[in-house]
């Protein structure tokens, strides 16, 4: 049963989504349990396999049972794999449990802002779920591009959902989703050609063994696309036009669903890529594209935070900040030392637990207040202390204040920066916490001494939910529970830091020793 | 003689005729998506991009002289060769659902008719992976071509209008027109003229 | 490395409990604070016996720490090498002394204060008080750079409610400009540094006698990143980094007496005299020559800001800009380098401590009294308040450097700092600035005595003081300022065991 982990943390949720489907069409009051219950299976499945990856390591799994084919035993290379790895089980944790912790937050909104079709959002939560947690795990590189459509397509109709202006910014998500993916699809396709196999591992391993098809241009050229594909999904500026928009007219339950998740495992498939597929000696030793990547992180994460104190909306301002922290993570990843890509890995972990908890807060403000921009938080510390607290405890971890977790992540970007001599990088990111600095606590000024501010920019209709009429006279229990938690995971996996990220570095040092 | 030299001087446009036609298509594809004004062009640029992709993989299968890998009956029999119409015909019937446990299938039958290629003559079989794998590809255009349609549809709903420029202005006319005190009663503006 | 020593023979650390405990006496106050909201009395009952905890658990350290130990505890390690420690060594419990001592009696004076002002939000004002004061504790503890930072970025967010505390735009403007200096700097030069300082030190970044840096960095790096953490520890008021302090004065009185004296501005050069004893050591920088910058950049700090001061009208501005002088005097004494400069900065930081605060409380219960807070219009005010111009003028004594105050016995030390580095120049600058403070203190209180102009003979039944509960505090600190001239041991020999050789 045990070893059937990984599969059961993928099935919980698909089954609950088919059985849904076909079972509760007309039930609308089944949504809520049948998606608790199964995030809650797939929590503890991941949890499971985590246990099981300290304790042995690197755990293997063959879906539909092809190990036992003798052939394989023969060393021929079929089946589609399943790797879980160091890094891997942690990320399989955080994407249900985010999604189970949000579910307490959906059960209030879901009867209001998708009357009449929580079944269908229900199941197309779920699903996304299995898109998101197989990308992080699988080792099929085609497998992880039907993931990756899996997950998109959820996502667009999750944000299409959503009130009027909600249809343009999903249309022009897919328009820019599918070219993304489609270049992916495109990168692998010239892997396979020059390679002649799939899995990602044994990809890994023939451009080991061969210089002459590390020297191929087409090998190039599927290392460019992947990447082009993975940052356009993952909306690293200047590829990141349809973020802001997406998230800011979704249903605010898939908006703190999304925005903590989808450009986070984006940017995990690229780690993979990097570390495992490409490995790193051949990307920055062969390829020499730092230099031009980590210049397009710093512009990121620059336009990101400046974009964002532009912002008189808030959730438009959370949207921009991901696009900055994208940067931090891109650029990280991209510096090519253990520590900077420590750090991008830690940082995935850490800005998923603060983007949750913002996005939380935020929403559980919009929505007792009536009101989407900044005078929301006037006298807020006093009407909604709970979502204040929460508020601020990603507000700090935003800026990098220690102890919260992104003051560590923070410490290990700028300790790669420094090792690799990359000071415009480590520039960008002193400058950018400082503007995050600027951004949240003009917004404590204005919560804390009940500042009147003057509205520059008009009210958008759309941008709040539903109702106008909808307001909630308190901010129900299972929200605040929510907000709690993912407050208190702010500051843990903060304190944490150190186990996690030798946890990361084990991950590291095995692609590493695993090339001849 | 001279022929032969001009032929293979300009190898590398008609050998690689199929490269060249995928990146027409997908070139064409992306120039519809970015600048065509009405939304369901947009659409059919996007389906365009993404047969160009298909065709670069199924193309990349394709062998001189090669046949469709269904392996016929009445050929020699062999054990391998019986495993492998059985793993082929899973292959066809296998669709989109089983695509994942499909394509080691395929693999696995087309290692086989690799091995069987011995046994069966000079026979060749286009590569199967590519195509089980676009059939993937496939279904999965042919769903984000749903939703976008879908999308589509909701937006003429809204704004009355698939041209790209008309809908900008009329969000711009929502927006400009939504009142700045948040207390005043704020019902969804009526349709614009189509 | 061995861990601090003293000019004692042997230091011994012992692994404790009490810094956490007197750390935390203020921070377990405030479910307290917020509990008696509704009752006043209550309220700040809680906080007069946090405030007697914290104390009596500082002073509950000093036997052992004279004695040669350092009360140790380590919490867990955050980072690879280096974790949440604390330490207690003779500065650290020098300033953690003043800090709960004087906390008491900026309470005392915060009650009277605000309650005679009627000011708004008082609880919100005693709770973030509170944890400024466990986050100063923090400070003065931190056994290496890292908690060192931690504690500093959490005084820099407490405080800033209290600087903006009216709530009005001056007062937020105030704030804004407060946050930015301190966390811009922070964030933008001292956390490079410290990140700097981690690559080239991964096993530790613990205080050490000798410095943990000592010799992993070049004469140039050590220079810059001198100055990196002098600028970026911007509580310390180095010049162009200073404006953070006048913008402050909007906050009501005894945050500003908090801010120059208990709190903010000591946390800053202690951060400075850390940086340069327990991070670079005095001998390593000697031998590169890397403080040069340092000593300058303090000089010039002093002079110009007391030239500034001579000009300010507004009584509490004026004391902003010789606050910024002070502890110009003890960055310049510590980046002197020599065993007297070193020790004179850290009694300084007792000594001005009192001194300031005795004039800023002054100041504060002149404007509750009589509405009045710019100097021209204080003549006379010393024959109807004359207890309270007194203890302005003998704080102004300790702030000029003249006996009988302790100010006299810190600036004696500086002094002869200057001359044990052979630095004549900076020697000259201690001395006009010394003129110069005298410029503008004295005035005051001649004045205040003996207007100008025809004027009653003076009788004590038309004496109008401040209220009782700001004017007992004003008393107190004058007092001890007097009795620091008088038995200064217990700063000199706490300062004793940081300074070997002296």
């Amino acid at each position: 049963m045990m070893d059937q982990m990984p599969t059961i943390l993928m099935l919980a949720p698909f089954i609950g989504a088919v059985g849904l489907s076909l079972l509760a069409w007309r039930r609308p009051a089944a949504a809520m349990p049948v998606v608790f219950g199964a995030l809650a299976i797939t929590v503890l499945a991941a949890v499971l396999t985590l246990r099981e990856v300290l304790a042995n390591g690197t755990i293997t799994y063959l879906l539909s049972g092809w190990d036992r084919l003798p052939e394989r035993a023969a060393g021929m290379a079929v089946g589609i794999e399943y790797k879980i790895d160091a890094f891997n089980a942690l990320v399989l944790v955080l994407i249900p449990a985010i999604a189970l912790i949000n579910a307490l937050y959906l059960r209030t909104r879901l009867a209001v802002e998708c009357a009449g079709k929580e079944i269908l959002y229900a199941i197309l939560y779920l699903l996304l779920v299995v898109g998101l947690c197989g990308m992080v795990i699988t080792n099929d590189a085609f497998n992880l591009y039907v993931l990756l459509e899996i997950s998109s397509l959820t996502s667009y109709a999750l944000i299409g959902i959503g009130r009027r202006r909600a249809a343009h910014a999903t249309f022009n998500y897919i328009m820019t989703g599918t070219i993304g993916a489609s270049f992916f699809l495109l990168g692998v396709g010239y892997l396979y050609i020059q390679v002649g196999t799939l899995n990602i591992g044994d990809i890994h391993e023939a451009l080991m063994a061969s210089s002459e098809l590390r020297e191929l241009a087409s090998i190039k050229v599927a290392a460019m696309m992947i990447m082009a594909g993975l940052w356009l999904k993952m909306g690293l500026f200047p590829l990141h036009g349809w973020l802001p928009n997406a998230y800011r007219y979704a249903p605010t339950a898939t908006g703190s669903l999304m925005a903590p998740l989808v450009t986070k495992v984006m940017v995990v498939v690229m780690l993979r890529m990097m570390v495992s597929l490409f490995g790193l000696d051949y990307l920055f030793a062969e390829l020499n594209w730092r230099p031009v990547i980590v210049g397009i992180a710093c512009v990121a994460i620059l336009a990101g935070s400046f974009f964002a104190l532009a912002q008189r909306d808030i959730r438009g301002m959370l949207c921009f900040l991901i696009v900055a922290e994208v940067g931090y993570m891109v650029g990280g990843a991209w510096l090519g030392n253990e520590a900077g890509i420590t750090g991008a890995a830690y940082h995935v972990l850490s800005d998923a637990c603060m983007t949750f908890c913002l996005f939380l807060a935020v929403a559980a403000i919009i929505l007792r207040t009536g009101e989407h921009r900044l005078s929301a938080f006037r006298g807020a510390f006093r009407k909604m202390p709970v979502a204040m607290a929460a508020f601020t405890v990603g507000a700090l971890s935003m800026v990098g204040l220690p102890p919260t977790c992104g003051f560590f992540s923070k410490w290990y970007l700028l300790i790669g920066g420094v090792e690799a001599g990359q000071w415009h990088y480590v520039a960008c990111l002193l400058i950018s916490s400082l503007v995050n600095a600027v951004l949240f606590f003009r917004i404590f000024e204005i919560a804390l001494m009940k500042v009147e501010v003057e509205e520059s920019g008009s009210f958008d209709v759309d941008a709040l939910p539903e109702d106008p009429e909808d307001r909630w006279e308190r901010v129900p229990v299972g929200t605040i529970v929510a907000m709690i938690v993912a407050a208190t995971a702010v500051l843990t996996i903060g304190l944490l830091n150190r186990p996690i990220a030798s946890f990361i570095a084990t991950w590291i040092g095995q692609a590493v020793e695993v090339a001849p | 003689m001279e022929l032969l030299t001009l032929t293979a001087q300009f190898e590398w446009i008609l050998g690689k005729s199929n490269y060249w036609a995928s990146t027409v298509l997908l070139l064409i594809g992306l120039h519809a998506m970015i600048s065509k004004n009405n939304l369901i062009k947009k659409l059919i640029g996007m389906s365009i991009f993404q047969t160009g992709i298909i065709l670069f993989y199924v193309s990349a299968g394709a062998k001189h002289g090669a046949q469709i890998p269904i392996v016929h009956y009445g050929h020699d029999s062999h054990e391998s060769h019986d495993k492998a119409a059985h793993a082929a015909e899973h292959a066809a019937d296998a669709g989109q659902q089983v695509a994942e446990a499909a394509a080691p299938a395929a693999n696995h039958a087309a290692n086989h008719a690799a091995d069987a290629t011995h046994t069966l003559g000079e026979t060749l079989y286009v590569n199967p992976l590519p195509h089980v794998l676009m059939l993937t590809a496939i279904v999965v255009g042919v769903a984000t071509l749903g939703l976008a349609l879908a999308m589509v549809q909701k937006v003429y709903a809204a704004y009355g209008s698939i041209e790209e420029d008309e809908v900008l202005d009329a969000i711009a006319d929502s927006t400009a027109d939504s009142t700045v005190d948040s207390t005043v009663d704020r019902t969804v503006k009526g349709t614009p003229e189509a | 490395m061995m861990p601090i020593l003293g000019s004692t023979a042997s230091t011994v650390t012992e692994p404790s409990l009490l810094p956490v405990f007197a750390c935390l006496a203020s921070l377990l106050a405030i479910p307290g604070i917020l509990a008696f909201r509704k009752s006043p009395n209550a309220r700040e009952g809680v906080t007069f016996i946090a405030g007697g905890i914290k104390l009596a658990l500082v002073l509950m350290m000093v036997p052992g720490v004279l004695s040669g130990k350092m009360y140790e505890f380590r919490f867990f390690e955050l980072v690879e090498g280096v974790g949440l420690e604390f330490r207690v060594d003779g500065l650290g419990l020098l300033f953690g002394i003043v800090a709960s001592f004087l906390w008491l009696c900026t309470t005392l004076y915060a009650i009277g204060y605000m309650r005679a002002h009627h000011e708004t939000n008082q609880t919100r004002f005693f709770s973030f008080f509170a944890l400024s004061l466990c986050a100063t504790l923090g400070v003065a503890f931190a056994g290496n750079l890292l908690t060192l930072y931690i504690f500093y970025e959490m005084l820099s967010l407490s405080t800033f409610p209290l600087v903006s505390h009216h709530g009005d735009k001056k007062a937020r403007t105030g704030g804004r400009t407060y946050l930015s200096y301190l966390l811009g700097a922070s964030i933008g030069l001292a956390l490079p540094a410290l990140i700097f300082c981690y690559t080239r030190s991964p096993e530790g970044m613990d205080f050490m006698t000798g410095g943990f840096m000592a010799g992993k960095v070049g004469a140039t790096e050590a220079a810059i990143l001198l100055l990196m953490f002098a600028y970026g520890f911007a509580k310390c008021g180095l010049m162009p980094l200073h404006s953070w302090l006048p913008g402050a004065m909007v906050a009501p009185t005894p945050v500003s007496a908090l801010l120059h004296a208990v709190a903010v501005v000591k946390v800053g050069v202690f951060c400075v005299i850390r940086v340069v004893t327990g991070v670079f050591g005095t001998d390593f920088l000697l031998e590169v020559d890397a403080a040069t910058a340092l000593q300058w950049a303090a000089a010039i700090t002093v002079v110009v800001s007391s030239l500034i001061a001579l000009s300010q009208d507004n009584l509490k501005r004026m004391l902003a800009f010789s606050t910024i002088g002070q502890l110009g005097y003890i960055v310049l004494g510590v980046a002197l380098l020599s065993p007297k400069g070193v020790a004179g900065s850290m009694l300084h930081i007792a000594m001005h401590a009192t001194g300031k605060i005795t004039l800023f409380m002054c100041a504060g219960a002149i404007f509750v009294a009589t509405g009045k807070k710019y100097i021209s219009q204080m003549e006379g005010m010393g024959r109807t308040m004359p207890l309270t111009f007194a203890a302005f003028f003998i704080g102004s004594l300790s702030v000029i450097g003249l006996p009988p105050t302790g100010g006299f016995i810190s600036k004696f030390y500086l002094v002869m700092g200057t001359i044990e580095a052979g630095k004549i120049p900076l020697l000259v600058v201690f001395l006009v600035s010394t003129i110069l403070n005298a410029a503008y203190f004295m005035p005051i209180v001649f004045r205040a005595f003996f207007p100008r102009g025809p004027t009653a003979p003076f009788r004590w039944d038309r004496v109008q003081e401040v209220p009782k509960a700001c004017l007992i505090p004003i008393l107190i600190t004058a007092t001890i300022t007097l009795l620091a001239f008088f038995v200064p041991e217990l700063g000199q020999r706490l300062a004793a065991l940081m300074v070997p050789g002296l």
